[in-house]
């Protein structure tokens, strides 16, 4: 029913937009980590492999990297734990109150995450709320100094950041799943753990799997986190690449690891499509 | 420019206001209408009847101009309809769910038309008013689409259609979501709305019965071919095809074999005027009576068999009737007549059974 | 819906949630706590409540400054996320076109990718074309990154819209450009609205993109980031609570549109979710 001059007229605008800020920016990047610096620190436009060969060859980036992903799987797996049990106690719990928690469960995501990093800081820190508290109460006669400035820090911030991301896509699953499946379970003479893990639990694997890609892509390429509360074992690849840009001035060194980084989130998207789609009966 | 007649189409008294020729339309590999071609009178009440899937709504949508024929052509007087978008088509549509806009009250979505036309006000509001309550709708005038039933939101929608004029009106399903009683009381007050106003409508339905009471003509649609046009007393008198016979009304089909001017089914035999070679005829069950042993004229059939089943319909009664030779048949009589069981002669009159084809003549 | 009864419901589980409710709210407890407290961020118990961080925010030209820069980036953030996210959710749900597959994961992308890919790559893009550096390559950082948001959201409102509502329109012998305006706006108006907010509320805070793409002024997110390498203060609370006050109120504000439209579709569900089908 929509004539060609409608259809050429919605796509043409997005199509051009972001082909100009989405597609340009992502292939010169690709294009960038070709390139080199000269030691009169000047982009050498020469094409060649030497940037690869080098995240090949060095093994702070690789031990970075592969630190950052234990960081993201950390954060994965505490957000699952978190998030599951809260969105099935709404779920099937909630009651008259549901709306109003499902809305608690929001807010947070609504506060700036800037600030809520820099709140753990406040609270972790060696003359921090919790160090003090802790004092005050005599479990501790010194500060904890673990606390801030650590993996622990990064992994903790990370995980109460993307709980609510975590538990959204699980909750909206289970709400998915129809009443009368949990009654005819029982109805069939399964007791409520049967019931759980037999059919709510698989019925919800494509929420899990929405929300674990979410908690982990989100935490592997932040940068915030780990230079506020990270410290020097809380360094995450995100944070080399800020230096490259930044006071190492090494624009291509740092492209070629950006690029790594958009292909591995691209493959974990494609990944996590087929694994829903498989656990999906819709 | 004239427009060419279409052949083997009846034509009413009026001249034609629509022409559709030989229109296909096929999505992808799935052919949804093949080869149509039909005309519609000026003040005609049209039905396309079928099947959901028979390709009914995508005709009208053809001639809406929400579709596009993959081919043939659609011409109104002497205008090519079908290369112009559908608010260029002076076409107007009820809509089966009726789309009324939810976010404009009644007043607001008949006067949308005019609105967009840029009428002036004052005359917008004298025809939605006239239009309102031409419908007996002017109470809710204020109300949101919401707020009212079924039967009103059906009413609004043919207000919203016909305040613009349109020379002509399709209709899709649009009493399919009302309850019986309401939707028989709809059926007379589009009839006599249709006399009213004198413009031409195409109405779409699956409901046979709805069909025979409303049109002028009934253009019976299978898989995406016409099987017949014709008015509802031809249509259901003289069906074209065995699919027609069966879809209008009960009916007996028997598959006969003709030799020398005799059609032979079994033991029965009556005189045909058809050549030599399989034939199959509709025979309506209000054709066939209960007969006797008496002698009869030449040109009646009579049959022996069992009543297997009797169903009550209120005025009439239809029983099923187990004959020699397998066939069974079902014979429509008065209700309450006594004496209708076990073994029973039947008879009917020759010329009430109707040859009929197996698929429709290629025009 | 209810569908236990609650003596079936096993206490752990209220527990558990508890808790995480606790773990989410108490950073935003203390940060709102401590902006009262007179002897600065941390130390327990409190002392000395106190309006004095107020009184220094309130006199802070450069954070006001930035407030201005912010609010200015998020309108312009939400005016062309909505010009091209509305004509992209039309043609992705209504055009065929080639590449309309790598266009879809394309627009939805930024929603899931770090900010830094997306910062980054700007970056690039705005050097090569010798663009300098100023709020507004942080406009059309944020704009374009959110996007996304725009297209799941009216995406997903256009699914829930009856096709025959426009049919009706054009039927009735409006061309598509009325139809538009008439039927479709009007009818995706809580959708529209809602990915604003979201818009909105999300550029205010966005920190990973704006943070390469940033020239002389300061967005507030950078201008608080660049205090907090600076050291701690309890104005910094302030300010946060501050914003936090008015991210309740539009969550309020979005709850009761949706209540008074009887949709029930949740934003954020929505552009969450729009990663199963959309995205990935």
């Amino acid at each position: 029913m929509f004539s060609r001059g409608y259809k050429a007229a919605v796509t043409l605008p997005p199509l051009l937009w972001v082909t100009a800020f989405l597609l340009t920016p992502y292939l010169l990047m690709f294009c960038y980590s070709f390139w080199s610096v000269s030691p009169a620190q000047i982009i050498v436009h020469s094409w060649n492999l030497s940037n690869y060969g080098e995240l090949a060859r060095v093994d702070v980036y690789w031990q970075t990297l592969l630190r950052s992903m234990w960081i993201a799987a950390r954060v994965t797996i505490f957000s699952l734990l978190l998030g599951y049990p809260l969105a099935y106690f709404l779920s099937f719990y909630g009651g008259k109150k549901k709306d109003l928690l499902y809305q608690l469960v929001i807010i947070p995501l609504w506060v700036s995450y800037l600030v809520r990093a820099y709140a753990w800081k406040t609270i972790l820190g060696s003359d921090g709320v919790l160090n003090t508290l802790l004092q005050y109460v005599h479990v501790t006669k010194h500060p904890l100094e673990f606390l801030l400035y650590s993996p622990f820090a990064v992994v903790l911030t990370l995980t109460h950041i993307y709980t609510p991301f975590a538990f959204l896509p699980i909750y909206a699953a289970l709400e998915h799943i129809p009443h009368n499946l949990v009654e005819a379970s029982h109805d069939l003479g399964a007791s409520p753990g049967q019931t759980f893990w037999k059919i709510i639990f698989p019925l919800s694997i494509p929420g899990v799997v929405a929300g674990a890609t979410f908690a982990f892509v989100l935490s592997l390429g932040d940068f915030l986190a780990p230079l506020l509360l990270g410290g020097p074992s809380g360094i995450m690849i995100s944070n080399i690449v800020v230096s490259l840009f930044g006071a190492a001035y090494n624009w291509p060194l740092g492209a070629a690891i950006s690029f790594c980084m958009l292909l591995l989130v691209v493959s974990l998207l494609f990944l996590s499509e087929r694994l829903e789609k498989k656990w999906s009966y819709a | 420019m004239t427009v060419p007649r279409v052949a083997g189409v009846k034509q009413q008294s009026g001249a034609a206001l629509l022409t559709i020729r030989k229109v296909a339309k096929a999505f992808g590999k799935n052919v949804v209408l093949r080869d149509i071609s039909l005309d519609v009178a000026e003040g005609e009440f049209l039905t396309i009847l079928g099947e959901s899937g028979s390709g009914k709504t995508t005709l009208l949508r053809i001639i809406a101009g929400f579709e596009t024929a993959s081919s043939g052509e659609v011409w109104m007087a002497e205008e090519r309809l079908d290369r112009l978008p559908p608010y260029r088509r002076r076409v107007n549509t009820v809509f089966q769910h009726y789309a009324l806009f939810p976010h404009l009250t009644v007043e607001e979505n008949v006067a949308y038309g005019l609105r967009v036309a840029k009428r002036p006000e004052a005359e917008i509001r004298a025809r939605v008013g006239e239009a309102l309550e031409k419908v007996k709708m002017s109470p809710f005038a204020k109300a949101k689409p919401a707020k009212i039933s079924g039967g009103q939101q059906q009413r609004i929608a043919l207000a919203r259609a016909l305040v613009n004029r349109p020379r002509l009106l399709l209709l899709d399903e649009p009493l399919s979501a009302l309850d019986a009683n309401l939707r028989r009381q709809m059926q007379m007050e589009l009839k006599s709305l249709q006399r009213e106003v004198g413009i031409s409508f195409i109405f779409v339905t699956h409901d046979q019965e709805e069909a025979m009471v409303m049109s002028d003509r009934i253009a019976l649609l299978r898989s995406g071919e016409l099987e017949q046009v014709a008015t509802p007393r031809d249509i259901y008198s003289r069906p074209a095809t065995a699919y027609v016979a069966q879809f209008i009304g009960h009916t007996n089909l028997l598959k006969a074999e003709v030799r020398a001017g005799i059609a032979c089914c079994g033991s029965l035999q009556w005189p045909v005027a058809l050549p030599d070679g399989p034939a199959q005829f509709s025979l309506r069950p209000e054709n066939l009576r209960l007969g006797s042993d008496k002698p009869a004229s030449p040109t009646t059939v009579r049959v022996r068999g069992s009543v297997v089943h009797r169903a009550f319909h209120g005025a009439t009664e239809l029983i099923r009737v187990h004959c020699a030779d397998g066939i069974t048949l079902t014979v429509r009589i008065p209700a309450g007549r006594s004496g209708v069981t076990g073994d029973i002669v039947l008879e009917f009159s020759a010329e009430d059974a109707i040859p009929v084809r197996e698929s429709p003549e290629r025009i | 819906m209810k569908r236990h009864n609650a003596t079936s419901r096993p206490s752990w589980l209220l527990f558990h949630a508890l808790a995480v409710f606790a773990f989410l709210y108490l950073p935003i407890a203390v940060l709102v706590l401590y902006s009262f407290n007179g002897e600065g961020v941390g130390g327990f118990p409190p002392h000395h409540l106190t309006l004095d961080w107020y009184r220094t925010l309130f006199a802070d030209g450069p954070i006001w400054d930035a407030v201005l820069n912010s609010l200015y980036v998020a309108l312009a953030a939400v005016v062309i996320a909505l010009g091209f996210g509305v004509p992209a959710a039309l043609a992705l749900e209504r055009a065929q076109f080639p590449g309309k597959a790598l266009f879809r994961r394309l627009v939805l992308l930024p929603l899931i990718l770090p900010g830094i890919i997306t910062g980054l790559s700007l970056l690039m893009l705005f050097n090569v074309f010798g663009i300098k550096l100023s709020l507004l390559t942080i406009v059309l950082g944020h704009g374009t990154a959110l996007i996304s948001v725009a297209t799941t959201e009216v995406f997903a409102g256009l699914q829930k819209l009856d096709r025959a509502q426009e049919e009706a329109s054009l039927d009735l012998g409006a061309n598509y450009w009325q139809t538009f305006w008439r039927i479709t706006v009007p009818n995706l108006k809580l959708p529209m609205i809602g990915a604003a907010l979201l818009i909105f509320t999300l550029s205010m805070d966005e920190i990973a993109v704006s943070f390469f793409l940033i020239g002389r002024d300061n967005t507030l997110p950078l201008e608080i980031w660049g205090r907090l390498r600076r050291g701690i203060t309890p104005e910094i609370n302030a300010v946060s609570t501050i914003i936090f006050l008015f991210s309740l109120l539009a969550i309020v504000f979005w709850y009761r549109l949706r209540v008074r439209g009887e949709a029930p579709a949740e934003a954020e569900v929505e552009v969450v979710t729009a990663l199963e089908g959309g995205v990935a």
